[in-house]
């Protein structure tokens, strides 16, 4: 007998993991299935996608055409509206429903971009502080809670305020804003898990503490990273419409919800639909990832499952 | 208990540092010279910048400007606004009472309707009832508040013409400012149809700021009433053959608070970032919108201390919170 693994033995275990991938899939899904909310609310963010991505294609304009003659004309079922124009048009004649289709693309870009650098960087100082604890650990942990401590919206704010107004420093100012949530949730998991068998079999084995930081702590922490994404995903979403809206987040004539809507203030009185829309999608978008969210967190909770 | 409160007090002393060095550290961070900034368009001959580089401290070494700038603070000298040349502590002091009347009004509407709502929500679990109150908490959740604002303005300032847009009362009143509570000084005040006037001016900025609190109280409350349900003493309650309401009102509710209690008190940032965007809707003359229009005037050094400021209530709510926490939970102490 040879101390190698012969080929065959080589592709079950690939096949084995595999198969323990898809299962632990299927069990996701199924839970996750489980939630009707989370279900609907997975479709409607397809459909955002999908429409975000399309956006040349289904618009029916050019999101900053203005078609000067036809100023603040209401949507199509009341009356002065026509079917040009479905959802009417803005104060400078620009088709709402081109601009809330681009928009989408802003939304989600916003809401990826920010997740993404939260997240990698939250759980990169979370593993540190987690790991090392001691000094390390205090010095991080006591920094996040001086970002904690002010509003995050006050404080992403202030930050672009330095920055100076725009849409990737908005962006910047809100991940800065959301990461101390992640630090403490990978801290804390890393904690949790730590002392356990696994980890401490691992060291012993020679693991270098880089590969028991990414390989074997790392996926154990997913679980509540996850679901924290969802909610930083809206929350950015949310975050990222409101500096618009106070001007210092993507600038006019950028067709984003919330900057439109800073346009559409002087107009509430006059034009209904030039505020409602934007607004609405916005609405929209966030409930269906808070939706998603639920469900994610009822799926990926061990504790809330129903055994 | 005493020990407790030293501990988290001696948590503080860092948080504190680290505040003040993020609100010293905005102006130094900012692109440009303080000083050239401050001049603005105007431009500053070189005596002139001189002079003021020299009045302002700005050829010190920083640790130094530091230094003086944290005893400043401890002597309560937070600089003087750009625009009004007030100090920045009496613009605070003045416009503080706004937001907090605000903020008071709004979590007091969110406790009493988002705690209700989450017990029968938890009572009824799966029915009908249960489900439209959780979707109706989960729109709430998911509300850009600041839109929020416009449709009620654009419904019942608009079409219903019941409130007024903006401000804190009709400008056919005035009074000097007793307590700072609009609603309270129109009272003491005694004229005839103020405090309906500061009331009905409050009603659509504390309904939008209450929106977010409500719905995250609701979905804690019914959480944790569910998990509560669940526990062994309630099912001897149960067994005993207490009523239902009984049960819920007494034994499930009085431990299924503990939660809630965190997240009202988490809720204060939340109240005062929601400010920001509810005062600049509703013109509301508070912090909030204090905090932006400086922003958008470059008045740095209100926007300096008022970070400090605004994070410093914050802190001092936290700690009221934890020690409260720290009574209704004895484990929590040790």
């Amino acid at each position: 007998m040879t101390d190698t693994f012969s080929e065959d033995e080589v592709l079950t275990a690939a096949e084995a993991k595999r198969e323990t991938r898809r299962r632990m899939l299927a069990d996701f899904w199924f839970y996750f299935s489980e939630n009707r909310g989370a279900v609907i609310g997975l479709w409607v963010f397809l459909a955002l996608v999908v429409v975000a991505l399309l956006a040349p294609v289904i618009a029916p304009h050019a999101p900053n055409m203005q078609y000067r003659d036809s100023v603040l004309m209401p949507p199509v079922w009341q009356e002065g509206g026509s079917w040009t124009y479905l959802l009417g048009t803005d104060a400078v004649g620009r088709d709402m429903l081109s601009r809330l289709i681009y928009g989408a693309r802003f939304s989600l870009f916003i809401g990826v971009i920010v997740v993404a650098i939260a997240v990698s960087g939250g759980v990169t100082i979370g593993l540190i502080a987690g790991y090392f604890r001691g000094v390390v650990d205090t010095v991080i942990m006591r920094v996040m809670d001086v970002i904690l401590a002010f509003p995050s919206l006050l404080l992403a704010l202030v930050l672009v305020a330095i920055l100076g107004p725009g849409l990737t420093n908005a962006m910047i100012a809100i991940a800065i804003v959301l990461q101390p949530h992640f630090v403490r949730l990978t801290r804390s998991s890393v904690f949790n898990e730590i002392n356990r068998e696994y980890v401490i079999s691992a060291r012993v084995a020679g693991a270098s503490p880089y590969y028991l930081m990414t390989r074997t702590l790392l996926p154990n922490c997913l679980g509540p990273v996850t679901v924290q994404a969802t909610l930083s995903f809206s929350n950015a979403i949310l975050d990222a419409a409101a500096l618009g809206f106070l001007g210092v987040g993507a600038q006019p004539p950028t067709p984003e919800w919330g900057t439109m809507l800073a346009d559409a203030r002087e107009f509430i009185l006059r034009a209904w639909w030039v505020v409602t829309f934007p607004g609405l999608a916005i609405l929209i978008t966030v409930l269906a990832i808070n939706l998603m969210g639920d469900g994610l967190r009822d799926a990926l909770d061990p504790k809330l499952k129903r055994s | 208990m005493l020990s407790f409160l030293i501990k988290r007090i001696g948590l503080l002393i860092p948080t504190f540092i680290g505040i003040t060095i993020v609100a010293f550290g905005f102006v130094r961070v900012l692109p440009g010279d303080p000083v050239l900034l401050m001049a603005g368009e105007r431009g500053l001959t070189p005596e002139r910048y001189e002079a003021l580089m020299k009045q302002f401290g700005y050829d010190r070494p920083i640790w130094v400007q530091y230094w003086d700038y944290l005893n400043g603070l401890l002597h309560g000298d937070l600089g003087q606004s750009l625009v009004t040349k007030k100090p920045v502590l009496d613009e605070f002091m003045q416009l503080f009472p706004a937001t907090v009347e605000l903020a008071l009004c709004a979590i007091i509407l969110a406790i009493v309707i988002g705690i209700p709502a989450g017990i029968i929500a938890a009572s009824r679990r799966g029915s009908f009832v249960d489900q439209s109150i959780m979707g109706t908490a989960l729109v709430g959740y998911s509300m850009p508040i600041f839109w929020w604002g416009l449709l009620l303005i654009i419904v019942f300032s608009g079409w219903l013409q019941w409130t007024p847009v903006s401000g804190r009362i009709s400008l056919l009143y005035f009074f000097p400012q007793v307590t700072g509570f609009m609603t309270i000084d129109s009272l003491l005040s005694g004229q005839k149809g103020a405090f309906t006037s500061a009331v009905s001016h409050l009603i659509l900025p504390t309904i939008v700021l209450a929106t977010i609190p409500l719905a995250v109280i609701a979905r804690q409350t019914r959480s944790s009433m569910l998990e509560v349900l669940g526990e062994d003493y309630v099912r001897t309650a149960r067994a005993k053959g207490l009523s239902e309401r009984r049960v819920i009102g007494i034994h499930a509710l009085r431990n299924a608070m503990i939660p809630v209690i965190t997240v009202i008190g988490l809720s204060v940032g939340t109240l005062l970032a929601g400010a920001i965007l509810t005062e600049t809707i509703f013109s509301w003359p508070g912090i909030g919108k204090w905090m932006v229009d400086s922003i958008t005037r470059r008045d740095y050094p209100v926007v300096q201390s008022g970070l400090l400021l605004i994070a410093a209530v914050v802190m001092v709510v936290n700690l009221l919170v934890d020690m409260t926490y720290g009574l209704i939970n004895p484990r929590i102490r040790h």
